[in-house]
This record gives structure tokens, sequence and C-alpha cells, in this order.
């Protein structure tokens, strides 16, 4: 399983949102690579991804993708990481 | 990597702005811009790309009740890697749906791309507690800022 956390610039917020949704992964017992990008490039980094991570102001940027778009709103609360993970790969 | 950007608990006195007065979200952001400036990491144009990422992918960057990362690509303008601290005296809203209003800005800056990948991570430790937002917000000296970071992130 791939998954993918987006933001918008590639450097700050999708590396939290990664480390935080590796974790949640683990509480799952799910084996995932989990890898982070930016807006710009997510149409190839998450061609081949089951799915994204995001906040929901980026949502409109990622366009159209097969994968589940998971929208977090607290990237540091686990316990929503867990569960909206849960629900889209569960 | 060429170079590691300083621990939390190591934010220089320049890096760290406490009680800032900003009258909207794009204030809070240039008085970030202000304390990169004075620790020397990066020019003031730093400040009006952080906001040109706002205003182009909206205020996503407000990642946690309270909280916002503001941050833009590695540029010309960014000199050295690091991270600043911002406090507001009066919290702004950013435009964020859930994580408004915002009390604490946490500025990061990288001269590469995948630069940022141990610190932030780090950040996420200190960060997934949940007081430790509140907590800066109220801190009203800068070693508390920094015992502050250090006493989490040693968990």
């Amino acid at each position: 399983m791939k998954i993918v956390a987006i933001c918008g610039a590639g450097i700050g917020t999708s590396e939290i949102l990664r480390v935080n949704a590796v974790r949640a992964l683990e509480r799952l017992g799910i084996d995932a690579e989990v890898t982070a990008t930016d807006a710009a490039s997510v149409g190839a980094s998450a061609a081949d991804a089951q799915v994204i991570l995001t906040s929901s102001e980026l949502v409109s940027a990622i366009g159209r993708t097969n994968a589940d778009v998971v929208v977090i709103e607290n990237y540091f609360d686990l316990d929503e990481i867990t569960a909206k993970l849960e629900l889209a790969v569960g | 990597m060429t170079s590691t950007p300083p621990s939390l608990e190591q934010l220089p006195d320049p890096a760290i702005v406490l009680r800032a007065t900003a009258a909207d979200w794009r204030s809070a952001i240039r008085v970030a811009a202000g304390a990169f400036e004075a620790s020397g990491l990066a020019d003031e144009s730093y400040g009006d790309r952080m906001i040109a990422l706002v205003e182009e992918y909206g205020p996503y960057i407000v990642i946690a009740p309270g909280l916002a990362m503001a941050h833009a690509r590695p540029g010309p303008d960014v000199h050295r890697a690091g991270m600043v601290l911002v406090t507001l005296a009066e919290p702004v809203a950013f435009g964020h749906a859930h994580n408004d209003p915002v009390s604490v800005v946490l500025g990061l800056a990288a001269t590469e791309a995948d630069q940022h990948v141990a610190a932030v991570a780090a950040l996420a430790n200190v960060f997934n507690d949940e007081t430790l937002v509140p907590a800066l917000a109220a801190a009203t000296s800068k070693d508390e800022v920094r015992s502050l970071l250090g006493a989490t992130s040693a968990e």
C-alpha cells in the first residue's frame, strides 16, 4: 500500500503528516509506504497511491485522482489520523 | 543534507519573539520573517514568499489548533536552515475552518528541499503534546519557551 502526504511547499507540513501517519499505521498494524510531497507534483507521486492525506484547503489542488483523499484537521492528533486511516484502508 | 537546523530547545534569542502584536495573519507572518532576518537565517523577502504560499493554497499551514507553521520553498533568500517561534499577544484568524485562531507561529526555512526531514520529525514529537501550544502562547520568557520545547521533546 502506498500513502502520500501533500502540502503546498513539500518541506514542512507534509513531513509532519507523514511522520504521524507512520505512527498511526503502526498502531493499526498496517504495513504501508508513506511519502511526503507538494501539491504541484502530486500528479506524478500519487499516481499509484491508495490514499492521499492532506488539509481541506489543498483538496482542490490535488485534482482528479483514484486515491482516497483523507482530510486531516489536526496534524498532531494521532487519534484523528488513526481513525481516518482506519476508515480509508481498513 | 549539508547542515542540521538547530534543535528546538536551542533556539537563539533572535529566533524567538514573545507576545507580538499582529493585526492579521499577514502581519503575524511578517513578525516571523523579522525573526528570520534578525537570526541571519533569511532575507525579508522570505516573508513575502511565506505569505504567497498561503495566498496560493489557503490557510492549510494552520496544522493544529492555535498553531501556524509558516514556511516557503527553499530559495536564494534563505541563508541557513532553521526555525523561529513567534507568540502573539492577541490570537489572529488565518481563515482555517477548524484550527483558528492562531496564537503561535512556527517559522521554518530550508536551503534544500529534503533538509527538514529530521528537524520536522522532531517537531512532530514535541507538538503531539496538545498542551504545548497553549503553554507556549502563555510563556513570558524565552528561557521558558526553550524549556517547554526541550522538556516536551525529552519525553
